[in-house]
């Protein structure tokens, strides 16, 4: 069966003849196609095995004194906890984050490349990119592989000439602009404390809290969530780690043991 | 010397690329254009001859508007002006799309460089034969900007600047006069410049002023006038103050 394959061809100019529209959108490349007998089947089959794997909980929001940003650390493949010690928040530059929710891997590259990409604009263009673009950049990227099966769910949060900025980009190819938002198989519940506690005049330390004991409930209910929330704050000279609290920890200063009451017998009375 | 002229993309032996100077002389040959920046305003004004009776004198507009907050004004051939400022205007809306923030007038310029630079180093091609003035200014800030592109692709940034027909004698002129000026006083300076090699009067010239709030403005050909003859009458008022002896001193 001959595959119309004209779709994936990169809209290359022809040699010569310089084409305005395409230059300045990256193309995707050409790969090679398997050789199957349904490529449809195989391409959505390819692709429900990587979309569940956003096992994760991160969340971001805008307040009055900039960004915050926070991220669980666990990595799972189905049952078995692969690692407790993810970096989930990633240093796109010294100011500006991304976070990591989805295929590990696909994260990672592109939140590199991205990086690349920013550094390439300042060198160009003699001042830093905003957070506008550059999250318009990744989401123009992966919409241009979109079907191909990435998994990427990504805050970009950063603090630019027009102040604190916060994206949502994913594999989809969507970008949206808000002030709140979790990403994750925990983000209801991460939601449910963060809406709650929200106030747009928060100190940071105010803020770090509330991010943290929302990391925190997240991963006590969802059991693809844990290890560690760490807790970035991003002002207007660039980002900052607040704190990295094992959840285990957490657990036990929001919710101290009590001593429990016993048997008369066995206390010891006080003296009168 | 005849062997090194074909072809763009041969170097001659004492490292001439000749297609790009003999561009450089259709530059000369062009119509003269003088752009002056000021602290708050930037002005383009362009030489425009005289227009035969049956042309619809609206239609060759010589100052063109790239965004809302960039313009360009060339001397050369004016097809390939035509074809550089499409590309440049395209590239400007994709900027807008891509990175969701207007250009800044150094990276138009660049592109529009580069887009000329392409053109002396392909095979089959010969250079855009017009040099660029290139004003307008940054988003986010109010700082106007001046730029200079020529045929062989580079750029720079000038406070004043020629090109076209005698545009040494025009330079020459602006190097001896130019100040830090704003608003009208700017204007007046890039009119003189302009009348150095020109013949006077609004019907001879096209003006063009940009400004932070307003944008580009095309001058009408009565307030032309009106500036000319301000011009004029200050120029006569200065010679008439060298021609007369010093008043003695009153006792």
């Amino acid at each position: 069966m001959k595959l119309d394959t004209s779709g994936l061809e990169s809209a290359a100019p022809v040699w010569g003849a310089p084409s305005e529209l395409v230059d300045g959108f990256s193309a995707a490349p050409l790969f090679e196609v398997p050789n199957t007998t349904d490529f449809d089947g195989f391409q959505k089959e390819a692709i429900q095995m990587v979309k569940p794997a956003k096992g994760t909980t991160t969340l971001a929001f805008i307040f009055k004194e900039g960004v915050m940003v926070a991220a669980d650390s666990r990595a799972s493949m189905g049952g078995y906890i692969s690692s407790q010690s993810v970096k989930k928040i990633i240093e796109i530059n010294p100011y500006m984050l991304g976070t990591m929710a989805g295929g590990a891997a696909d994260c990672q590259f592109w939140h590199r490349n991205l990086g690349i990409k920013c550094r390439l604009h300042e060198l160009a263009n003699k001042r830093r990119i905003s957070v506008t673009g550059a999250s318009k950049l990744l989401a123009n990227i992966l919409y241009s592989y979109r079907g191909m099966g990435l998994s990427v769910g990504t805050m970009i949060a950063g603090w630019d000439e027009t102040g604190p900025g916060l994206y949502y980009v994913d594999s989809e190819g969507g970008r949206l602009k808000g002030m709140r938002f979790s990403v994750g198989s925990g983000s209801p519940y991460a939601y449910g404390v963060l809406d709650n506690g929200y106030r747009y005049d928060m100190s940071v330390e105010e803020a770090a809290e509330l991010a943290r004991r929302a990391i925190y409930h997240a991963t006590f209910r969802d059991g693809a969530s844990g290890g560690v929330a760490s807790v970035y704050y991003v002002g207007p000279s660039g980002w900052k780690k607040l704190s990295g609290d094992d959840v285990g920890e957490l657990h036990y200063k929001y919710y101290p043991v009590m001593p429990s009451t016993v048997e008369q017998e066995m206390i010891e009375v006080a003296g009168a | 010397m005849a062997r090194y002229d074909r072809a763009i993309t041969v170097f001659s032996p004492d490292g001439h690329l000749f297609q790009v100077e003999y561009a450089l002389e259709a530059v000369r040959k062009g119509n003269a254009a003088v752009g002056v920046r000021g602290t708050d305003i930037v002005v383009l004004g362009v030489e425009k001859k005289s227009a035969a009776k049956l042309q619809d004198s609206r239609s060759v507009r010589k100052i063109v508007s790239l965004d809302d907050h960039v313009a360009l004004a060339c001397a050369g051939l004016k097809a390939d002006a035509r074809v550089l400022i499409n590309r440049a205007r395209i590239e400007c809306q994709s900027h807008r799309l891509t990175v969701e923030d207007p250009v800044t007038v150094e990276y138009i310029t660049r592109y529009i460089a580069g887009l000329q630079q392409k053109y002396t180093q392909s095979g089959g091609v010969r250079p855009f034969g017009l040099s660029t003035l290139i004003i307008g200014f940054d988003p986010y800030t109010d700082v106007p900007s001046l730029y200079h592109t020529d045929p062989s692709g580079t750029f720079s940034a000038w406070k004043a600047n020629a090109t076209g027909r005698n545009s040494n004698s025009m330079r020459e002129y602006l190097e001896k006069n130019y100040k830090e000026t704003s608003g009208q006083e700017t204007v007046k300076l890039a009119i003189r410049a302009l009348l150095e090699v020109v013949e006077s009067g609004g019907k001879n010239i096209e003006v063009a002023v940009m400004t932070k709030v307003h944008g580009l403005r095309q001058l009408e050909e009565a307030e032309i006038d009106a500036i000319v003859a301000e011009i004029e009458a200050e120029k006569a008022a200065a010679e008439a103050a060298k021609k007369a002896p010093a008043a003695p001193k009153e006792t």
